[in-house]
């Protein structure tokens, strides 16, 4: 069954795209994770030009995060006085980011700068996974060095910036500059990779700012909802690059996807859960820069003026 | 001398593209139609203002090295002729009148030496042949009874809405001996045209429809599926 996709100027087999999008899904609802650092990437492999992957993943990811956010709302895992500042931080980073991507866009570079962001982005994350979930699975011995280091409640970086506030529900007191250039971070990788940043936010908020576990999930999920929406405004108004019909085909995959991952995650290992997870993100990263290498099928592309 | 005459032309619209129809009459003055005459018929979209890149190997990794500008490309160039074209004319006459894609004039900004130009120009040619926004047509034209001559070209989906120009050209003896021009509007058409014109001219209402489908499909299908597993 193929589709013609209007902004990406091509046509796909709408049932290898909704099937792409199911299995993001179960991993969405398996491993808790948004799922646009695998769907953008695929989609590249499939030859969508990468500003479109990159701009209708986004667009995909709002709707997978919008159900996760009601449920960890119905279970108070949310904290909004949080959320709301790495949201304000998230907005501003996807506009700086948008205006970096018209600029890589017009110099011609985007397309090699979002596949290097990639390969670094998910070898090391990938890595750090793949060597957590071994360690949990008693492959790896855990390092001397973890053993030994006393958990620190702040980091130093954190306690010494100005303003404090107070933050109930994450239990914090900490400055709100922090996870406002986190949310400026994470906003300036949705909008160049597509990603929402919940693997990146998720770790940051445990680690980095110390929130208590109970409401790190639903605040980043909340905080993926509101920057991806605006990281799709930011797109649709200056790179012009949201294809639709792709992000409604991805969605309509992932969203059911997701429901089914939820009841599959529930009756495996966690920790096979993650390294699982980890094979499959150093797998893309591996194939994201061998493409790097390859010669491309196209090596003359036209952009209008 | 004998003259050609643009009588009809037909857009049909479809789904996918387009097909469009041009019918006509070649006028002989002695109301004897002799042998040996052609006709070609060239459809030409919008001229644009295009950058083509080139991808090379960088420290093993392929990017968008060269550029070139042209300053007027059609966005659309499709010629059918009633024969091959390199049957009718010659290299010289088809240069004069842009018959054929080897002879379009895309207008290259300077700074780049012939090579590179040549280089250029060919690739861009082929990947736009290739999107089936270029291309020659060799049997499109039919004539019959030597006077009535009817030209057909698709047009796919993809091309960009506005003025188009037609040309017939009644070709004898290796030379153009009569021309006929006239403009053809191309609508909009199909649903992935009526897509791309709402991201291009309404882009904020784009994004907001874009976050409104995905919220409401996200949560219509866990409201759907929490229903069924409560």
């Amino acid at each position: 069954m193929d589709i013609y996709l209007p902004i990406a100027g091509l046509s796909v087999n709408a049932l290898v795209i909704i099937g792409l999008g199911g299995l993001v899904g179960i991993l969405t609802g398996m491993v808790g994770v948004g799922g646009g650092f695998l769907t953008t990437p695929i989609l590249i492999f499939y030859g969508i030009p990468p500003a479109v992957a990159v701009a209708s993943a986004t667009t995909q990811i709002t709707g997978t995060s919008i159900s996760g956010v009601l449920a960890h709302r119905r279970r108070k895992g949310v904290d909004m006085q949080m959320g709301a500042v790495i949201i304000v931080g998230g907005i501003l980073g996807s506009l700086a980011g948008g205006f970096l991507f018209r600029i890589l866009q017009q110099g011609g570079q985007i397309d090699t700068v979002i596949s290097i962001l990639y390969v670094l982005l998910l070898g090391s994350i990938g890595l750090m996974m793949a060597k957590e979930a071994a360690t949990a699975l008693d492959i790896l011995k855990p390092s001397k060095r973890s053993l030994e280091r006393p958990a620190r409640r702040h980091n130093p970086l954190i306690a010494v910036l100005p303003m404090r506030w107070r933050f109930y529900r994450s239990g914090l007191y900490i400055s709100p500059l922090a996870p406002l250039g986190l949310g400026f971070l994470s906003g300036l990788l949705t909008v160049l990779l597509g990603i929402g940043g919940g693997f990146i936010m998720v770790p940051a908020m445990i680690y980095l700012l110390g929130m208590s576990a109970a409401v790190v999930v639903g605040t980043s999920l909340l905080q993926i909802l509101f920057v991806t929406a605006a990281t799709t405004i930011v797109h649709a108004t200056t790179t012009r690059s949201v294809d639709i019909v792709l992000a409604g085909l991805l969605l309509l995959g992932s969203v059911i996807g997701a429901q089914y991952g939820a009841w599959f995650a529930q009756r495996l290992k966690p920790e096979l859960l993650r390294m699982i997870l980890a094979i499959v993100v150093l797998g893309v990263a591996l194939r994201m820069g061998l493409q790097l290498g390859w010669r491309p099928e196209e090596i003359f592309t036209v952009q209008m003026l | 001398m004998p003259d050609v005459s643009q009588r009809q032309v037909d857009i049909h619209y479809s789904f996918t593209g387009a097909e469009l129809l041009l019918f006509g009459a070649i006028v002989y003055p002695d109301g004897r139609p002799p042998e040996g005459t052609d006709i070609a018929v060239v459809l030409k979209g919008p001229l644009e203002p295009i950058v083509v890149r080139e991808k090379q190997k960088v420290a093993g990794i392929w990017m968008n090295v060269e550029r070139v500008r042209f300053r007027s490309s059609p966005s659309f160039y499709a010629v059918a002729s009633s024969r091959p074209l390199s049957q009718l004319v010659d290299e010289r006459t088809a240069a004069i009148y842009e018959l054929g894609l080897d002879n379009l004039q895309l207008s290259p900004g300077g700074g780049a030496d012939a090579e590179t130009l040549r280089r250029f120009e060919n690739g861009f040619i082929d990947l736009r042949r290739r999107q089936q926004l270029f291309a020659e047509i060799p049997n499109g034209v039919e004539i019959s009874e030597g006077v009535l001559y009817r030209a057909r070209i698709t047009i796919p989906a993809r091309v960009p809405v506005g003025t188009y120009t037609a040309e017939t050209f009644l070709i004898r003896d290796g030379r153009v001996i009569a021309g006929a021009a006239r403009e053809i509007e191309i609508d909009k058409f199909g649903f992935e045209r009526f897509i791309a014109d709402a991201a291009e001219d309404h882009s904020l209402a784009y994004g907001i429809t874009a976050v409104a489908l995905s919220l409401m499909l996200g949560w219509g299908a866990s409201a759907a599926f929490r229903r069924r597993y409560a």
